[in-house]
């Protein structure tokens, strides 16, 4: 039903031009827009929403965005301060697509003047925010919720800290829209509103393909509207170092695509981290170990394993040598500059398909097995690297994220370590959220959330459906799931496609991770939020 | 053509993600002898002797001889577009390719027209001739082209040739290369119903068409979704039938804009108007067109496809085909035909009555067939070739001998061709290449596989497929997407196109294509990536 419906941006509302809805909905389906609550338009659901046919136009050069006498937080908070600046804008774009939601008229006017039975105009929106910080970064525990009421000619949104204010804000330009006339309005409403989970990530790739610093900026901005907090960026891989380390500046003068056009300077990378910031979005950096490595061989040389042919050297690399005190020096040091150039509490470490044969073939590293006593399991071998590697990351007060293999493998890490569950249809990633949970770790979701894997079709759907929370396991094991991300790896993606290929297909994990789940069950309903929030983005 | 597969394939549609970076059969990465030529020339002989070119110095000039000069506009705009193309991209290459040369330069591209008519200011056909010569010597490079469409294709090739050392200057090497095209319908279909494309969008296109040397732009222009083509006698149309009347429509002067911009490039536009199904969109600014269906014994308020028994239906449609073949200067139109739904015609009560009436029986295809060929003759009474969806042979509809039936049915593919071929028709195939459908990995090489002519059938049936069409309709793809998932896939179907048969090296066409991609890029176009890597000039954005 839903496949073949056209859609348009842009054009007024008209009921014979809703030419695709009219025609190609069945009779059920426009029993359902009928019913559709006046919500529709914010795009991941809050939790708690509800809104009255009484609306109040809004004045662009007359609303202030204004900081409540109480707030913790007042003018000169940098966070604030240029989130009114950029939500004006954003409100205010000339969007001319959204809907009027309901009745337009005051109960019971009767006047053919229609300024006559709107309310008087929205006066301000005025921001309370409980706890000062404005000039933090967001982490794992900060609180994103908060309380948006429109009542009165006036908006008042609270929160417990700016992350929670920036959230609102977004949600409070979702609910303005613009009538045929131009007019910009919103309803009276209220909204009680928190993510379901703390953890709202969505990986790029930087190695595959090199993303201009523009791309990741945009992409940022995007994922703020979808109520994203984690940028994870897979930054560098097999293909190349983009990473311009100021303590090992030849791994991305020899292992990038090309040294000065296709790198991250410090000053790229600074760049990202406070656009992330000024959006409440973390940035977690990955530096895949020990596999996924062999751009940083070309800079640093000795690092990688000397894969053998027969009894002699065959010229090609493996992966992260992990037998010698070497390694763990160069890691020790270039782990100890990420963490200080990435603020996040947490470094993602990697640690998947990690391919044993070079290893295998090398008879330093079959001695070494030897005598640590391995014996042929080189699951065994890698573990011993993990855990080297991860000590020294927990020596530099950082916490880990590493992909699903390192538990798999059973490999010592702290208590605090997230696994990230990436593997396997419905079945197999199910069972590995209920084993790692049991096992008493924190976990994230990717599995199902492949977004570079594309197929004809409203593939977000498949997207939408996952429940992250399906798998068998106690609450407390429930409990232990942070969230989930969206990973657009970049085989096939560069600047030129990945915003149209990310969205809106991420904004289905979007929601899925903020919103509650018995209220987002239905595709219907979601596609017409989702194809209105899609014009949106276009703004 | 679209619709009715969707649904197995959204079936279909589960995916193994097993692994995280799914392995994919990826070509190998060689030196290729042709440099970034793509589509491949016929024949090229490049030699390993190398010649700079300057920005200050370097030319492109009529030759004295040629029989087109300052007057011809067509070739002054693009020697200028070709000298912006060449001077602003250039591939680096390895050392080994340049020998010696010892600073002898190309400061010159002289363009040599030799028939008497150049067609400077006329539109290309299914006949034109695009065959060039192309002699690169130094100090002067000679283009030799029957006419201006030759001459378009050897420029393309020419700026394909040149490329920049590890200094940054510009080389050619010593080449002599004789092309022409084995097929001489060369088409991209976009469709501007299921989404508006904006004008740009559409001028961008035409201009990654003619870097593939692709000649024909199908406009699948309206169908059931709406009707954007703003018609001077039924303005109705699109005023009621559009999106939106003003920001959603192609006005008399858009139109007019993407034929010439089309003409500049070699390119020609063929519109589709295609009925009797697809038109619900029609209907809404042409009421009593369609026909009504019933349920029972009473209308049901719904209509179906055009009504074919009223002599209304066909006044209506010899006045707009009339204004159409004028609006659109090309011989062809093409009338669709393709996937009539019979259940509103069964419904109608009219409608029986009038296949009764006709002898019918209940056979409904009769009645489209009568329907089509009161539309075929309309068109033929305005002196215009038609082209068809291949449903319209398959009925057994009488055709003209110069129709050109596009087949677009993947089952039973090679078996159509055979059909429609002995029946002496000309035919373009473009069932292996309907690009909307999108999967994950390199799926260009699938295209790329495809043989035409691979059918079981006689030279002379061979003869008459005169080429096929990339199609990308419009379901899943407006402005926000639509370069990116077009090219450079559908620069596969170019090189087959046009390219000799034996062309079929995997790895040296992707490792030609990689570099094509990239020059695509650096001219602005979006195309997407194949695989892993990396342009020297990225896209940077709009």
């Amino acid at each position: 039903m839903l496949k073949n419906r056209a859609a348009f941006c842009n054009a007024p509302v008209v009921s014979g031009s809703f030419l695709g809805d009219v025609l190609q909905l069945s009779c059920a389906a426009l029993l359902l827009l009928a019913i559709v609550p006046p919500a529709q338009g914010v795009w991941p659901l809050p939790q708690s929403l509800s809104s009255s046919a009484e609306r109040y136009p809004l004045r662009p050069r007359e609303l202030n965005f204004l900081y409540g006498k109480g707030s913790a937080v007042q003018p000169g908070c940098t966070i604030l301060d240029t989130a009114f600046k950029r939500y004006f804008r954003i409100t205010f774009s000339g969007y001319s697509g959204g809907k009027p939601l309901t009745v337009n008229k005051k109960p019971g006017c009767v006047s053919p003047d229609r300024s006559l039975c709107d309310s008087a105009p929205l006066a301000a929106l005025v921001v309370n925010v409980q706890k000062g910080g404005c000039d933090g970064f967001p982490d794992l525990n900060s609180r994103e919720d908060y309380k948006l009421s429109i009542a009165d000619g006036l908006g008042s949104l609270s929160a417990v800290s700016v992350w929670g204010a920036l959230r609102g804000l977004e949600t409070f330009s979702q609910l303005v829209y613009q009538d045929q006339e131009g007019t910009y309005y919103i309803n009276k409403t209220d909204v009680v509103d928190f993510p379901r989970f703390p953890h709202r990530g969505l990986l790029l790739d930087t190695s595959r393909h090199y993303l201009p610093v523009r791309s990741i900026l945009e992409t940022l901005d995007a994922m703020a509207y979808n109520k994203f907090n984690v940028f994870h960026w897979h930054i560098v891989d097999d293909p190349s170092f983009p990473y311009q380390s100021p303590t090992f500046p030849n791994l991305s003068s020899k292992g990038a695509f090309h040294p000065q056009t296709h790198i991250y300077t410090m000053s790229d990378v600074k760049q990202v981290i406070e656009h992330a910031r000024l959006w409440g979005i973390r940035v977690i950096p990955e530096f895949d170990t020990p596999g996924h490595t062999q751009s940083w061989g070309k800079g640093q040389p000795g690092l990688l394993t000397a894969c053998y042919k027969g009894s002699v050297p065959s010229g090609t690399f493996g992966p992260v040598n992990p037998m010698l005190n070497t390694s763990y020096q160069f890691m020790s040091m270039l782990f100890n500059e990420i963490s200080s150039v990435f603020p996040d509490s947490y470094l993602h470490l990697g640690g998947d398909e990690v391919n044993f044969a070079c290893w295998k073939s090398n008879p330093d590293i079959q001695q070494f097995m030897k005598k640590m006593g391995f014996g042929t399991d080189y699951r065994k071998l890698e573990s011993f690297y993990i855990e080297n590697l991860v000590k020294i990351v927990t020596a530099l007060n950082k916490n880990s994220l590493v992909w699903q293999e390192v538990f798999d493998n059973a490999v010592k890490v702290p208590a605090d370590t997230v696994v990230h569950v990436w593997k396997g249809n419905k079945e197999q990633y199910s069972q590995e959220m209920s084993s790692v949970t049991a096992g008493g770790f924190k976990v994230l979701l990717s599995a199902p959330w492949y977004l570079n894997v594309i197929n004809y079709g409203q593939d977000w759907m498949e997207a939408y459906k996952v429940e992250p929370l399906g798998f068998n396991g106690t609450a407390e094991q429930k409990k232990l799931v942070m969230g989930g991300e969206a990973c657009m790896w970049g085989e096939y993606v560069d600047a030129t496609n990945l915003t149209p290929r990310l969205w809106p297909r991420a904004g289905a994990v979007g929601e899925r991770l903020w919103s509650d789940e018995a209220q987002t069950s239905n595709l219907d309903m979601a596609y017409d939020r989702l194809a209105e929030f899609r014009c949106r983005l276009l703004r | 053509m679209a619709v009715i597969k969707l649904t197995a394939l959204l079936l279909a549609a589960s995916v193994c993600l097993c692994s995280k970076h799914k392995s994919e059969k990826v070509p190998k990465l060689v030196n290729s002898q042709y440099g970034s030529l793509w589509p491949l020339p016929q024949s090229a002989q490049i030699s390993a002797t190398a010649f700079q070119l300057s920005r200050s110095s370097f030319q492109i000039v009529h030759a004295p001889k040629s029989s087109a000069g300052p007057r011809c506009y067509l070739l002054g705009e693009a020697f200028r577009r070709y000298f912006e193309y060449t001077f602003g991209y250039s591939k680096r290459l390895n050392k080994d390719r340049k020998q010696s040369g010892a600073g002898a330069e190309v400061s010159e591209l002289q363009v040599l027209i030799t028939s008497s008519e150049p067609q400077c200011d006329g539109f290309p056909s299914v006949s034109s001739d695009e065959s060039y010569q192309l002699t690169v010597d130094q100090p002067t490079a000679v283009l030799t082209a029957p006419n201006v469409w030759g001459a378009l294709r050897g420029l393309e090739t020419f700026s394909q040739l040149v490329y920049k050392d590890e200094y940054g200057t510009l080389h050619i090497n010593k080449s002599e290369i004789k092309d022409f095209p084995r097929f001489n319908h060369r088409g991209i279909l976009l469709d501007s119903s299921r989404h508006f494309l904006p004008l740009k969008v559409i001028l961008a296109n035409l201009d990654a068409m003619a870097m593939n040397k692709y000649n024909v732009f199908h406009w699948h222009i309206v169908d059931d979704q709406s009707f954007p083509y703003q018609s001077s006698l039924f303005p109705e149309l699109s005023k009621e039938g559009s999106y939106h009347p003003y920001t959603h429509v192609y006005t008399p002067a858009d139109v007019k804009m993407v034929i010439e911009y089309a003409r500049m490039r070699g390119i020609r536009v063929i519109s589709e108007f295609d009925t009797p199904g697809h038109t619900q969109s029609w209907g809404l600014g042409q009421k009593g067109l369609l026909t009504p269906c019933y349920s029972g014994e009473k209308p049901s308020g719904t209509f179906g496809p055009v009504n074919p028994i009223l002599n209304s239906t066909y006044d209506f449609m010899t006045q707009f085909f009339k204004e159409v073949s004028s609006v659109f200067p090309d011989a062809y139109i093409h009338l669709g035909g393709d996937e009539v739904d019979f259940s509103c015609w069964k419904s109608n009560p009219d409608i029986q009555k009038f296949m009764e009436q006709q002898g019918f029986g209940t056979d409904y295809r009769k009645l489209e067939s009568y329907y089509i060929q009161r539309i075929l003759d309309i068109v033929t009474g305005t002196k215009k070739g038609y082209m068809i969806w291949q449903e319209v042979f398959d009925n057994g509809v009488k055709l003209k001998p110069d129709t050109v039936v596009e087949v677009w049915m993947g089952n039973a593919l090679e078996e159509e061709l055979h059909n429609v071929t002995s029946a002496g028709y000309t035919t373009i195939l473009s069932a292996p290449w309907y690009l909307d459908y999108i999967s994950y990995g390199q799926d260009w090489q699938k295209y790329y596989k495809v043989e035409p002519l691979s059918f079981k059938g006689t030279d002379a049936q061979k003869k008459l497929v005169i080429g096929g069409e990339a199609c990308l309709w419009g379901e899943f793809v407006d402005a926000t997407n639509l370069t990116p998932r077009l090219w450079p896939r559908a620069s596969a179907v170019a090189e087959r196109l046009w390219s000799h048969k034996d062309v079929r090296d995997t790895d040296d066409a992707y490792s030609r294509l990689s570099q094509h991609r990239c020059r695509m890029v650096q001219r602005g176009i979006p195309a997407e990536p194949l695989y892993v890597g990396h342009c020297d000039y990225e896209y940077g954005g709009q």
